[in-house]
């Protein structure tokens, strides 16, 4: 038997689901894509890097190829005293954000003023370049546009590297990653909810906050606290640390899991992480039998516990 | 199955492939929803097991989600294509041995994406986590040889008319590579921002509204007719769900984005459509339980109608929450919470998973020629399903109720934490039935294909119940 009686019913079905694909897909996209970024969503991608999940340059999600965010005072290039900058580091063949390799994500003001003022299209992943996030008036409204200070300033990767400190460095980028493969988006949100949220966890994000920005990872299920201001919230490195190691040294009722792996085999000082030892004297002091819980170790500068915490303090 | 993949066409018999799809969908089911009792076991006693990086509930939770969309749900869906199709148009399937190599490739293709997104290889997109390079797999090896089956199929078919059922599976077949093609398109193509997050809740919303839900609906537009015998009650009432749905079905996602700054025409045409969702709703549960008239008795003394119009009933509170919950002032009080949770799994563990059981269960006993090993373990496997479920919606619903109020209040969320506790327990002894039940079903169909008793020509499994 033929197709053919059902030529009225499939062109029906066709006209059907093509013009509802149309008004949920097509429409949406144009409304969003004639969205400026603002400078949030400019520090947030030039933090982040190209991709926070699944990409080639770093396909089991270990935090390659990822930029450095900086925090320096002083000329990387004449040396000279400069107000605190943060800038954003790209070593050689770290790939680049969207925003450098898709200006037109920007919006049409920043990306003009990115490429004329900014001369981002100057700067070459094969050699690497420092990022600026930078602000203009433009017909009276503030315009944030992207700054190569490397094209402009002269600013080379491990020039900038080498006049912060370690305590100057983030490594947002590398904890986006941890922060997608170890699933915390499961249970924390990165979008506050149209409720007192909105005061109690601080400002929404407004529209252009996320261009650029790949995942977004808002998830859905809050069986936790929303993420979006907590380094506002909460800016001590050591409460994280103790929270990471162990959430229940810190809230004896929270249900959030161990990321003690994350600290690897070593600590800071270069000591092997006795697991075994440390499990022992917790189950002790969580029994009553100790006054004290046992040392949460440091983790070391290239752990993924350091990054994992340099994201979380990152996000204000 | 190996020894069919290379056999010639003539030499595999008809309904091998629906058979291995069959049992594949029931170990997919015993692994997704023991990784389900696990993660559940998880949030209630945080310590459980610890210290292990694939262990730990942020690699396992994505892996339990995809093994059961697509490990048990589309592979039962697979499953009841392919004895359904060719039954309702008199014909035989269009090709055994692509069916045979589609359950092959699924199982592959399906226990590779999981394998990598365990060890944390994720897109970081919900539902559309699997790499974009599974992604192409997944669209080539499972999907579309399934699509083109199905097409071919009813294009073969020996009868005038297409049945309801047959529209669904084609209609559906073909949506479902645009919507997984479509909804991991931000992977293909790079794309950003609120448009990523908008796809990603687009391709999760539709691959329920345009896969699950009409499929699910479609397998029991057949079980129902032809395990009573009653005709189906009006067929124009069918054509309106198969419509409604493809028009009203597939437009609201953004309503799971409220609180992002989308468009606020977005938002507002998302909550219409919303509510419009329950035309297709009433359509489908008031034809099959219309179908049911002068029957009922079989609603407790066959096993396939009780699982598919169990399932058929849960669609009403099921729709009626998925209605409502997207107009504004509901999702500001729910979303997030856990009777979000509650209401997939209302989904996928309530309405879809027992209108597929059945279809499993019927399918297998038709095509092995085989009784049903025992009847006792498959009404305890629908009660462990049923009370397993019930106790899991319960408690996470009033988990859920307690975190929306704690949302409102600005509670401490320790203190939402503390006071969810208990009904997190509960939803672990649910979990856990319902996977120990689903584990009884696997024992009972592997004896059912050894040891059952044969179906004489010209009977069908559920007339002969009840004989010895």
């Amino acid at each position: 038997m033929a197709f053919r009686e059902y030529k009225i019913g499939t062109r029906m079905f066709g006209l059907a689901f093509g013009t509802s694909m149309f008004i949920t897909l097509y429409m949406p996209a144009v409304d969003i894509q004639n969205v400026s970024a603002t400078s949030i969503a400019m520090d947030r991608q030039l933090s982040f890097g190209r991709v926070g999940g699944f990409s080639y340059e770093d396909p089991f999600l270990q935090g390659d190829a990822k930029p450095i965010t900086v925090q320096i005072s002083q000329d990387p290039k004449t040396g000279a005293a400069i107000e605190s900058t943060r800038a954003f580091v790209y070593e050689a063949n770290v790939p680049f954000p969207n925003g450098i390799r898709h200006p037109r994500i920007l919006g049409k003001a920043p990306s003009a003023a990115s490429a004329s003022k900014g001369r981002i299209a100057e700067a070459s992943e094969a050699q690497g370049a420092v990022f600026l996030v930078r602000e203009t008036i433009e017909g009276g409204v503030a315009v944030p546009y992207i700054e190569n200070a490397t094209a402009t300033r002269g600013w080379t990767p491990a020039a900038t590297l080498s006049k912060a400190s370690d305590s100057q460095r983030l490594l947002v980028g590398k904890g986006k990653i941890m922060f997608v493969r170890e699933g915390c988006w499961w249970c924390h949100t990165l979008l506050p909810e149209q409720t007192q949220d909105w005061q109690y966890f601080g400002a929404p994000p407004m529209l252009g906050d996320f261009n650029g920005e790949s995942p977004t990872a808002f998830g859905s299920d809050r069986k936790a606290p929303d993420l979006t201001h907590v380094g506002s919230r909460n800016s001590s490195r050591e409460w994280m640390m103790m929270h990471f190691f162990n959430p229940r040294l810190v809230q004896s009722h929270s249900i959030m899991p161990r990321y003690d792996y994350l600290w690897g085999e070593k600590d800071a000082s270069g000591n092997t992480i006795d697991y075994d030892g440390w499990r022992t004297a917790y189950t002790a002091y969580a029994a009553g039998e100790s006054i004290y819980p046992p040392e949460v170790p440091v983790p070391a500068a290239d752990s993924e516990a350091r990054a994992l915490i340099d994201f979380v303090l990152n996000m204000k | 199955m190996f020894k069919y993949l290379f056999a010639k066409a003539e030499d595999i018999p008809a309904g091998s492939a629906a058979v291995y799809f069959g049992f594949s969908s029931i170990i997919w089911f015993v692994i997704g929803t023991g990784l389900g009792s696990f993660n559940a076991a998880k949030l209630a006693f945080p310590d459980f097991v610890t210290g292990s990086e694939i262990l730990s509930f942020g690699h396992m939770r994505q892996v339990h989600v995809l093994a059961v969309i697509l490990g048990w749900i589309s592979m039962a869906f697979a499953m009841a294509m392919m004895y359904i199709t060719p039954a309702l148009g008199n014909t035989k399937l269009w090709s055994e041995k692509l069916g045979v190599w589609n359950c092959f490739l699924w199982n592959i293709g399906l226990s590779l994406g999981l394998f990598l997104l365990w060890m944390g290889v994720s897109s970081g997109r919900e539902y559309s986590d699997m790499p974009f390079v599974i992604d192409v797999v997944v669209i080539l090896g499972l999907l579309t040889p399934l699509c083109v089956n199905v097409f071919m199929t009813i294009k073969t078919r020996r009868t005038q008319g297409i049945y309801t059922t047959n529209w669904f599976f084609g209609a559906a077949t073909f949506m479902v590579i645009i919507v997984f093609t479509v909804g991991n398109s931000p992977e293909f193509f790079q794309l950003t921002g609120l448009t990523e997050a908008y796809l990603t809740w687009w391709f999760a919303h539709n691959v329920l509204g345009l896969w699950i839900t009409p499929v699910a609906a479609a397998i029991s537009y057949y079980v129902v007719p032809k395990v009573t015998g009653n005709p189906l009650y009006s067929h124009r009432i069918g054509h309106l769900h198969f419509w409604s749905v493809v028009v009203f079905y597939s437009t609201p996602a953004a309503h799971h984005l409220m609180s992002a700054p989308l468009p606020e025409w977005l938002k507002s045409f998302a909550s219409v459509e919303g509510v419009l969702i329950l035309v297709p709703a009433i359509a489908f549960v008031s034809n099959l339980l219309l179908t049911m008239t002068g029957k009922w008795r079989m609603f407790v003394e066959n096993i396939e109608i009780k699982f598919t119009i169990t399932g058929v009933l849960m669609a009403i509170p099921l729709n009626m929450q998925g209605g409502f919950q997207q107009t504004r002032a509901i999702n500001w009080y729910i979303h997030g919470t856990g009777w979000i949770v509650a209401h997939a799994h209302l989904a996928l563990l309530g309405f879809s998973t027992f209108l597929e059981a059945a279809a499993v269960y019927y399918g297998l006993q038709t095509l092995l020629r085989r009784k049903l090993y025992s009847l006792g373990l498959a009404n305890f496997h629908f009660w462990m399903l049923l009370i397993g479920f019930t106790t899991y919606w319960i408690s996470i619903t009033i988990a859920g109720l307690i975190q929306g109020a704690g949302k409102i209040y600005e509670v401490p969320y320790i203190d939402v934490v503390i006071a969810e506790h208990p009904y997190m327990i509960a939803r672990w002894v649910g979990g856990t039935m319902v996977f120990l039940g689903n584990c009884v079903w696997l024992y009972n169909m592997y004896k059912t294909a050894r040891a059952g008793t044969a179906i004489p020509a010209g009977r069908l499994p559920h007339e002969l119940a009840y004989e010895r």
